[in-house]
């Protein structure tokens, strides 16, 4: 699958990151959106199945391990990317267990995290 | 006492708010040996005395008891010999008519067989009632001699039969008389007197058998000398002690001599007549075996003594090394308990801080991101490389922010080991393999000499990567250019080592305690004081050991053990 088909979901409490992380993805093309809450991402799910979701640990409300293990019941062909601000930390671990795709520490380096959407979504592409 | 005493003391060893000092291990080792002393040396002072004491009783009646014995015997002895001989006068007085008597020839013959019969007889010679010696027979003339004035004459008159002390006489030699009444039927009383040689009374006493120093002699009841004595001189001399209270048992005395000398006295009272027989027994000659006796004793005693104060001096010694060592011991384990603590503390507060910098890193990071994106994408921007170059400073400048949380994330962190077996030498050699350019670069000889018999253990490669990263990078902040770095590995009992050595600046006492303190750093700027900390965790958690030698401006020494076996640790 070509990453611009790439349906990609962006999950973080923090708006002023996943805001600008959506629009440099936008500015490449990319298939993007953007919500701020666990809560909203269940809600983007339902209303349009993404490709890929990105997705932060740590959020107030739903967390991001609530909805990996959620979206590996319900639709386990979506790949989740994490994001964590802590280095190997146990979320980490925890997320690769629950069947995360991958997990990338913040700040992280734009090119970095397209190589690895689009790893996830040739897996997810097979998968499907 | 002793409780209050000792609680007093152990309170304070066992309680962790007291400063244990020397001086409490001074006075409580003072006072453990005092105790154990006199413990032990009372029972034995007591027992020892109670001994001597006994075995002194026990001892003077073993001495006095074969006195007494010998001195009964022997008075038995010359109350048999008198009795005889007075028995055998009277019996010549009865069988014999007066004109038999008065006849010198068959006084001489009569004489003769008494000698022959009892020994000890001198003479014989009959006395009529006036006192005139009728006959006589014996080796002195002393025919038609008159007794009627003395004394004894007028006594056997009396009591019938009389035994006389001895006395000179008129015979210039000491003898005793033997006299008995008999009466005539014409109702005229006569008296056969016979004289004895007090030779058989030396005899009776020569066969006491008395040990030489011993002195056993015949008095009479006025203490006069009856027999010749070693101590107290001649027959008829008088005796220089008072006399003893009067008894017929055998009686032993403890008094003192005229020299002042310590004797045992035992005497007897004869009841038929007036001789006392004495024995005298020097105290210090009987008493040589229990003089040895009290030397043994007294010697027995002082090694028990001393036995006694080696051994509880030994033993507090012992007791009280036990507890300084253990007091060591926990003291050393409270402080890796509080490093440990202090560390645990200082990783959360640095988890958390780098966790909350991250997230705000990550906006900078995009919001620059996508300022370079914009700029990029517009080729009319003025002084667009200009901004550009700007952009990528700052980019630059959030992954080092990002790298210094990472180090804090990894010195907090609970480290996922993942074990394996491996060659500890090949991890040295991947890890040197990273520095040697910028050894090569300033000269620095990085000298690797690895034992290739050590065994493989188990740990984890990346941590250890870490560890001697950390370590190899110190040592080349530390040595100048043209500097040295030793490498090496040894396999010792239980543990694989590894040694670090450089011939660098060295670190001053100071610096050495503090070093593994995280955020401790000399770096200045250039360090975030994490690194030896993070290592001293991981070697801790592989099981290993790190230690670290330093002289100031001679060079530093780390030394790493690690287990050959891996321990069973959580």
């Amino acid at each position: 699958m070509p990453i611009y088909d790439v349906n990609i979901l962006l999950v973080d409490d923090e708006k002023e990151f996943t805001s600008t992380l959506a629009e440099r993805m936008a500015l490449r093309g990319l298939r993007v959106r953007c919500v701020y809450s666990g809560e909203e991402a269940l809600k983007e799910i339902a209303a349009e199945k993404p490709d890929v979701v990105v997705m932060d640990v740590m959020m107030p409300g739903l967390k991001g391990l609530d909805i990996l293990r959620h979206l590996k019941a319900t639709n386990p062909e979506i790949q989740v990317i994490l994001l964590t601000g802590q280095a190997g930390t146990r979320d980490g671990m925890e997320g690769m267990k629950l069947g995360a795709f991958d997990y990338l520490l913040k700040p992280l380096a734009l090119d970095a995290l397209l190589a690895k959407i689009a790893e996830a979504a040739a897996v997810g592409g097979k998968a499907q | 006492m002793f409780q209050a005493v000792f609680k007093r003391h152990l309170e304070g060893l066992s309680s962790s708010d007291v400063i244990v000092t020397p001086q409490i291990y001074r006075s409580l080792r003072r006072k453990i040996t005092a105790l154990m002393l006199i413990t032990a040396a009372l029972p034995l002072a007591i027992m020892a005395w109670l001994n001597y004491y006994e075995y002194q009783k026990a001892l003077s009646r073993e001495i006095q008891n074969p006195l007494r014995v010998i001195v009964n015997k022997s008075k038995n002895s010359f109350e048999l010999f008198l009795a005889e001989r007075t028995s055998a006068v009277g019996f010549i007085a009865q069988a014999y008519t007066f004109s038999e008597l008065a006849n010198e020839k068959d006084l001489a013959r009569i004489l003769k067989i008494l000698q022959t019969e009892y020994v000890g007889f001198v003479d014989m010679g009959l006395i009529n009632d006036k006192g005139e010696l009728v006959n006589y027979v014996g080796p002195y003339a002393l025919k038609g001699h008159n007794y009627a004035e003395q004394t004894w004459f007028n006594e056997v008159r009396v009591k019938g039969r009389y035994i006389s002390d001895v006395f000179m006489g008129f015979r210039k030699f000491p003898h005793v008389v033997v006299a008995v009444r008999h009466t005539l039927e014409s109702g005229e009383p006569f008296i056969v007197r016979a004289t004895l040689d007090t030779h058989q009374f030396d005899k009776i006493i020569g066969a006491m058998g008395l040990e030489p120093g011993s002195d056993a002699f015949l008095l009479n009841r006025a203490g006069i000398l009856q027999t010749s004595s070693q101590r107290f001189g001649k027959v008829l001399d008088t005796f220089s002690l008072p006399m003893p209270p009067p008894t017929f048992e055998a009686t032993v005395l403890q008094q003192q001599d005229a020299d002042g000398e310590d004797i045992f006295l035992a005497y007897t009272y004869f009841p038929e007549s007036d001789f006392v027989l004495a024995a005298i027994k020097p105290k210090a000659q009987v008493l040589r075996t229990w003089y040895t006796v009290r030397g043994d004793l007294v010697f027995i005693f002082c090694a028990g003594v001393l036995a006694v104060f080696l051994a509880s001096y030994k033993l507090t010694d012992l007791l009280l090394r036990r507890m300084r060592e253990a007091e060591e011991q926990r003291e050393l384990a409270l402080r890796h308990v509080e490093h440990a603590q202090k560390l645990s503390s200082i990783g959360r507060l640095a988890a958390g801080v780098a966790h909350e910098i991250n997230n705000p890193l990550a906006v900078i990071n995009e919001k620059t991101g996508l300022m370079r994106d914009l700029i990029g994408l517009r080729d009319d921007f003025p002084d667009k490389q200009r901004y550009l170059s700007l952009i990528d400073t700052v980019l630059k400048t959030v992954m080092r922010c990002r790298d210094i949380t990472r180090r804090m994330l990894g010195f907090a962190r609970r480290m996922d080991v993942s074990l394996e077996e491996l060659d500890i030498n090949d991890v040295i050699l991947d890890t040197s393999g990273f520095l040697t350019q910028e050894a090569l670069h300033r000269k620095i000889e990085l000298a690797v000499d690895l034992d290739p018999g050590i065994p493989r253990i188990v740990s984890d490669r990346g941590q250890l990567q870490q560890v001697f990263l950390n370590i190899l990078n110190n040592a080349l902040a530390a040595v100048a250019d043209n500097g040295r770095i030793d490498i090496r590995t040894r396999s010792e009992a239980d543990d694989v080592i590894v040694e670090v050595r450089d011939n660098g600046c060295g670190m001053s006492k100071e610096t050495m305690s503090c070093i593994f303190e995280p955020f401790f750093t000399t770096k200045k700027t250039k360090g975030t004081g994490l690194g030896l900390s993070i290592t001293y965790g991981i070697v801790k958690r592989l099981g290993g050991e790190i230690s670290v030698e330093s002289e100031l401006d001679k060079g530093t020494a780390f030394t790493l053990r690690f287990p050959k076996q891996p321990k069973n640790e959580a």
